[in-house]
């Protein structure tokens, strides 16, 4: 996991697997770096996750929830259409731009 | 008649860090039957869901233990019991609607959605005060796409 934070977009490269027992380590470290940053738009890249359940719609959907506290919108890329088929079922998709 | 091929039974405490484990290992089982990649990861998928709400919605995080009972036919079916000794769900119907949770902000009350979508057959047998037991059925086509 890795982030990136350039002219106010943050980018969170999320990896390998998220299932609900690794949830919690990333969404803490994402929310911290949320709350440093501030920016004005999130983007969390899904390229290099290799296994995801519906824990990934919640981590998706909380982050969203944070960021728009502070005014920011959300972006998903790199997702598999596996992922996206369990991200779409939550109807994410009309919250928050896939990439 | 459909026999039986090959079973496995698991007995393991309910602990997150198992998530993993399980999901991996019931794959492996299913491999057996020569799956294509996109079998063997709605099967991962759909065991990680049921294992997951075991841990997080039957035992509540606390100690408790899964009982994993697979097994796979001669009609190249696998059938995945997940059975938990938890709390138990009082109205079934209702926890298996999309979207309905009584988990709070994290959980997104999918897991029985993508279970459903990604398997043959699901079904659900719970007692509340006494545990459930998440049966998953999915037929192994092996023909690649
Ligand atoms: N093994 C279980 N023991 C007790 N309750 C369960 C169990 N599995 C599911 N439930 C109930 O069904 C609800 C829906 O489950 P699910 O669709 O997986 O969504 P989520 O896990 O996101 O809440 C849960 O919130 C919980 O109330
Ligand atoms: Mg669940």
């Amino acid at each position: 996991m890795r982030f990136d934070f350039s002219d106010k977009v943050l980018t969170v490269f999320l990896s390998g697997e998220i299932d609900h027992h690794n949830a919690g380590n990333i969404r803490q470290r994402t929310d911290s770096e949320i709350i440093k940053c501030s920016p004005t738009l999130l983007v969390l890249d899904f390229t290099d996750v290799t296994f995801m359940d519906s824990s990934g719609v919640g981590l998706v959907i909380g982050r969203y929830k944070l960021a728009k506290e502070i005014g920011c919108n959300t972006a998903v890329t790199g997702v598999s259409a596996r992922d996206k088929k369990i991200l779409m079922m939550s109807g994410l998709q009309n919250k928050i731009e896939f990439r | 008649m459909k026999a039986k091929l090959n079973d496995f039974k698991i007995n393991i405490m309910a602990r997150s860090v198992n998530e993993g484990f399980l999901r991996t290992v019931v794959a492996a089982f299913s491999a057996l039957a020569d799956p294509t990649i996109e079998e063997i990861n709605d099967i991962k998928t759909a065991v990680s869901e049921a294992v997951t709400n075991s841990i997080v919605h039957g035992y509540r995080e606390k100690q408790g233990r899964i009982y994993i009972d697979a097994v796979l036919f001669s009609d190249n079916t696998v059938k995945i019991k997940i059975r938990d000794k938890g709390c138990g769900i009082e109205d079934v119907k209702k926890a298996m609607e999309p979207l309905y949770t009584t988990a709070g902000d994290e959980r997104s009350g999918l897991g029985f959605s993508v279970m459903e979508s990604f398997t043959d057959k699901l079904s659900v047998r719970s007692t509340p005060g006494k545990g459930t037991v998440v049966t998953l059925t999915k037929k192994i086509t092996g023909k690649c796409e």
